[in-house]
């Protein structure tokens, strides 16, 4: 059993008569880096602002370290926090930004700027010391950022949309450099965004959010292959959702009907695009072909139901109009219950 | 971390333990001198007689005994009894007055109570404090704040000295009105003053008679909002609309009436106007007329008010202006309308929130001043001046002065819950934050003409009044025309000597002038502290009671001077809280009175700071004091310094609250300067007040110097917007 270092207990947060989190309950392991991930306004950020004590809880626990910490403010937590505007002070030098929290908690000035010459080091920006916040560039900016967050060894780092701020072209190497630094510290982590493809690429596990609510749990693969909900498979990747009922082990949904294993009622089924493969000739229409350069994809109508379709670049080229056979494997539905 | 935790235990001892230093190791009473010691403390006293200290006394031991359970902070045992000592306190200080009991039955229960008691002293004080600290120690335990203790304890002080400062003395006044001259309950009295026929009357409309204070002060501010509103509007045109070239040298001229002392413009007025004036005698001798008193009253009070609210205009009117997007009135040309048909139809309609908000500003500013109807006025009675008649001099009646100020205090209101609403509804303001490109559409000439004919008169009147104000004090008498160059005046006011034992002040001014360095020097840096963690506060901090809380503060900007004057000589000439006579009044008004400004001043500032990095100040462990002195003032600073300018140079020129509250040991220069020109000492008055106006010049450089203002990159813009002027 690894050690816990967050855990959420039935944790409510409203705004007046609005409800940000819902009574929501988690614990994250010492070492894990997991993502919250969901649509705007589904209770992410807050969550995270809820574990840096910025909101308290209107109801429920928070503890950091096994210790309740609910009533606690911010600065009586041993939090790192990395902002979407990364938040440098911009009257303070590169290294006073990073010097700020070991002096602040009572290090002396030699040895919090030696530490943070060390920090600045380990993340490459040796030799910016001197220089303000508005001279660095946007990548530079977010490295003294993540460099004043765990140069204080804090229990969690948390990261609010670390890469909205960074160019689309860059936002990959970025997010390899958070994985690797968090790696390389050990250190316990928690990272908002919505993006979904930034969730699976950074995380050891995802929440996925919704209204206020987590709708599931689990590791990227988990979450990819095995989707809870309809909400959770559609947001995570692409999937078509196709809405039918079971009766004595076969999916109907208009006129497909698929041997499965599952209980009699009503449910969604679910299939990635990449599972549909397509033969030429048949009942089917291509409605519209698009290239995406490393594979197609494709909008087909098949009697009264729409699928999107994925496929490799190598496949036979299709155009809108062509017919063609859509061909489903049963073993690649995910059945999943309906959405309330 | 735990030991963290420890700190906020500790810190709830510590204002436990001023609490009970303060009720049995300092004197409770304002006259014992602080080294007094125990003897003189609550305790002492209670035992001595005085009993009506022991439910205070006793509760704090009962919340000593409390503070040994764990987490005693945020229990509702610890709370009740808090809230109960706050209340024991209060009562405490009301239930025996200066000469005895309130009330029958405290004076049954308490033989001594009969002998009375004075104000709070330094015990009463830290009391106060203390109570105030452990009271926002329990609500931040219980989540206040987010929990934080600073912000918590800051909230409940301003709350607390807003209570103390602003709405009870108000509040003590507006009872004052409804008592006789005995202190019984006198409602028929109340009528007899409210429907005084000199206050009412409508004469002057009809040729016959005069009219009453309350329709002459309302005829004034009308005309005056008008004329300010119509001369703003004719600069604010010039400086935006045409290829101008002076647009600095303007607005440097519409801070001059900022530090203007009080009366010198009345005077000016008066030397070129008056019967004896310059121009009244050029003319009478061109025209063979007979010199007349014509500018007595309400045209000299007319002009002097416009000269002093068209700056305030002309700001807000430009800044409309500026607003407008240009691409509007591109628009209306495209479509074929001429340049006259475009400002009609579009530039003057989106002008429309903005004239309302000016003039609403200058009646509001108009209702307030007390400098110019009492060195003009003559015969034309305006509330300010009557309620200071009331107060000051022979005739003291506090009810009905109390009577005029709430009348004062209505319209003042009702001025300003319009011009709020006309700033709120001010929504279509057009600019969008995106930068669009277009020129203002040039005034059309016909407009031109007039916005020049308009300003003309303006510049020879301010040249000729400023003139005087510059010279009057170094010629022989400008009032007669004899320019021999003197120093007799400056010397009256400012004589002094070395002698062997060091320097020797003589002039009949230094006192005021000492006096007046020395409140304002305190005051401006009080004002800016309270007035910058307020905005902090309010933009912030995001606690129960906010909304109420900003427009509390807001509100204590409208009270017009004069009223808050008299509230205060209604209210702390008395136990508990008696420091009439005090420099520390002096201190406090203006405190209160010019917080305003720099609340504004820095919740325009912080408008323009993302607060993530004060929450990544939190993070790293500082607390809201720490963030604020480390973070959010340096990146501030522009708004402190408009704060500290402001308060201090209104400090040095203020004078409707002043006038009330000066007494012979701490005389303010501008009561100074009222008492020469009521004397007829011109030459002296103008030549102490060009004194005044370098003086503040000087220290205002010295303030940037200080507080200086420093390069952030690309965030040099974070800029606090002009400050209004409060009410004077």
């Amino acid at each position: 059993m690894t050690e816990t270092a967050i855990e959420f207990v039935d944790v409510v947060k409203r705004y007046g008569s609005a409800t940000a989190v819902d009574r929501i309950s988690f614990a994250i392991a010492k070492g894990e880096l997991v993502t919250f991930l969901g649509p705007s306004g589904c209770g992410k950020t807050t969550s995270l602002r809820l574990i840096a004590g910025l909101e308290l809880p209107t109801d429920g626990q928070v503890r950091i370290a096994g210790r309740d910490v609910s009533r606690d403010p911010a600065s009586e937590r041993n939090v790192g926090m990395v902002f979407q505007s990364y938040a440098l002070f911009p009257h303070m030098t590169v290294l006073d930004n990073v010097s700020y929290g070991p002096t602040i908690r009572g290090v002396a000035k030699t040895e919090a700027r030696d530490r943070a010459r060390a920090i600045l080091d380990q993340v490459g920006l040796g030799g910016l010391e001197a220089r303000l916040p508005s001279e660095l560039s946007g990548g530079q900016q977010q490295r003294v950022a993540v460099a004043r967050a765990i140069v204080q060894q804090p229990d969690v780092l948390l990261f609010d949309e670390p890469l909205s701020n960074v160019d689309a072209k860059l936002r990959r190497k970025v997010r390899a450099e958070i994985r690797d630094l968090q790696q390389r510290f050990g250190l316990t982590a928690v990272y908002v965004t919505h993006d979904q493809e930034e969730a699976l690429a950074v995380s050891d596990r995802i929440v996925v959010m919704k209204m206020g609510q987590i709708a599931q749990i689990g590791t990227p693969a988990e979450l990819y292959e095995r989707p809870a909900s309809a909400f959770v498979a559609d947001f995570i990747g692409d999937a078509n959702l196709i809405e039918g009922r079971v009766q004595d082990g076969t999916f109907t949904a208009a006129h497909l009907a698929l041997p499965v294993t599952a209980e009699d009622g009503i449910v969604t089924a679910t299939i990635r695009p990449e599972r549909i493969r397509l033969a030429s000739g048949g009942a089917a229409t291509i409605r519209s072909a698009s290239y995406l350069g490393s594979r197609m994809e494709y909008v087909v109508q098949d009697e009264n139901l729409e699928f999107l379709v994925s496929r490799p670049i190598s496949d036979p080229r299709l155009a809108p109009g062509d017919k063609v056979d859509l061909q489903l494997d049963p073993s690649d539905l995910i059945l999943v219950r309906q959405d309330t | 971390m735990r030991s963290l935790s420890l700190t906020s235990e500790r810190a709830g001892h510590a204002w436990l333990v001023l609490l009970v230093l303060s009720l049995s190791a300092f004197p409770w009473y304002k006259d014992a001198s602080l080294i007094a010691g125990p003897g003189a403390s609550a305790l002492f006293e209670a035992l001595s007689g005085r009993g009506w200290f022991w439910p205070l006394i006793v509760t704090t031991a009962l919340l000593g005994a409390a503070s040994l359970t764990r987490s005693w902070q945020a229990s509702n045992l610890a709370l009740g009894l808090g809230l109960a000592a706050g209340v024991f306190y209060v009562w405490q200080g009301f239930a025996i007055g200066l000469r005895g009991p309130s009330a029958a039955w405290v004076g049954d229960l308490f033989a001594r109570a009969q002998d009375g008691q004075t104000g709070l002293g330094w015990g009463g004080f830290l009391a106060g404090i203390a109570l105030i600290g452990l009271l926002s120690d329990f609500v931040a335990a219980r989540g206040f704040c987010r929990g934080e203790r600073f912000p918590a304890f800051c909230i409940t002080a301003i709350v607390a000295l807003l209570t103390v400062f602003v709405f009870f003395p108000i509040l003590k006044l507006g009872l004052a009105a409804f008592v006789d001259t005995d202190g019984n309950l006198a409602l028929a009295t109340f009528w007899a003053r409210l429907s005084a026929p000199d206050l009412w009357g409508v004469g002057c409309f009809f040729g016959d008679g005069r009219c009453g204070v309350v329709v002459n002060t309302v005829v004034l501010g009308v005309l005056s909002a008008t004329f300010a509103t119509a001369l703003g509007l004719a600069l604010a045109l010039l400086v935006n609309r045409t290829d101008f070239r002076l647009k600095r040298a303007l607005r440097a001229v519409s801070i001059l009436p900022i530090i203007t002392p009080p009366f010198v413009v009345g005077v000016a007025i008066i030397l070129l106007f008056g019967r004896t004036g310059l121009v009244t005698g050029f003319v009478a001798d061109l025209m063979g007329v007979r010199p007349s008193r014509w500018i007595y009253g309400l045209p000299g009070i007319l002009i002097a008010q416009v000269l002093a609210f068209a700056p305030v205009t002309f700001l807000v009117l430009l800044s409309t202006l500026e607003a407008i997007n240009p691409t509007l009135e591109e628009a209306a040309r495209t479509l074929g309308a001429r340049s006259m048909k475009t400002f009609r139809t579009v530039t003057w309609p989106l002008l429309r929130p903005g004239l309302a908000a000016a003039f609403l500003l200058a009646f509001i500013e108009s209702l307030a001043d007390f400098g110019n109807p009492i060195v003009l006025g003559g015969g034309y009675e305006v509330l300010s001046v009557k309620i200071f008649f009331a107060v000051v001099g022979a005739r003291y009646d506090l009810g009905n002065a109390a009577t005029l100020a709430m009348i004062l205090l209505a319209l003042t209101l009702i001025a300003f819950w319009l011009q709020t609403r006309w700033i709120g509804r001010k929504s279509y303001v057009t600019v969008t934050g995106k930068s669009d490109a277009g020129l203002a559409a040039p005034l059309p000439p016909a407009l031109k003409v007039a916005v020049i004919a308009v300003i003309i008169p303006w510049v020879i009147f301010t040249l000729a009044v400023y003139i005087i104000i510059a010279t009057g004090g170094f010629v022989t008498d400008i009032g007669r025309w004899d320019l021999t160059p003197t120093f007799s005046h400056l010397e009256t006011a400012f004589r002094f000597e070395f002698v062997e034992n060091g320097l020797q002040l003589y002039g009949s001014a230094w006192d005021s002038m000492i006096t007046t360095l020395w409140v304002a020097g305190l005051a401006a840096p009080l004002t800016t502290l309270i007035g910058i963690l307020t905005a902090w506060l309010v933009s912030r901090q995001d606690f129960a009671g906010r909304r109420a809380f900003e427009f509390g503060t807001m509100l204590s900007f409208a009270i017009p001077g004069t009223v808050v004057g008299v509230s205060y000589v209604a209210a702390f000439n008395i136990p508990p809280v008696d420091i009439t006579g005090t420099a520390a009044i002096l201190i406090i008004c203006f405190v209160f009175r010019n917080m305003p400004v720099g609340m504004r001043a820095g919740i325009a500032a912080l408008a323009q700071i993302d607060k993530s990095m004060e929450e990544a100040s939190q993070t790293m462990g500082a607390g809201g004091a720490t963030t604020l002195r480390r973070v959010v003032l340096p990146l501030i600073r522009p708004a402190v310094f408009t704060a500290l300018v402001y308060s201090f140079v209104t400090a040095m020129t203020a004078v409707s609250a002043v006038i009330f509250l000066v007494s012979a040991r701490h005389n303010m220069a501008t009561a100074y300067i009222m008492g020469r020109v009521e004397a007829g000492e011109y030459a002296l008055a103008i030549a102490y007040s060009a004194v005044l106006m370098i003086v503040m010049i000087l220290c205002v450089v010295i303030i940037q110097v200080i507080v200086g203002t420093r390069k952030l990159g690309r965030r040099q813009e974070l800029q606090g917007r002009p400050a209004q002027q409060p009410a004077e």
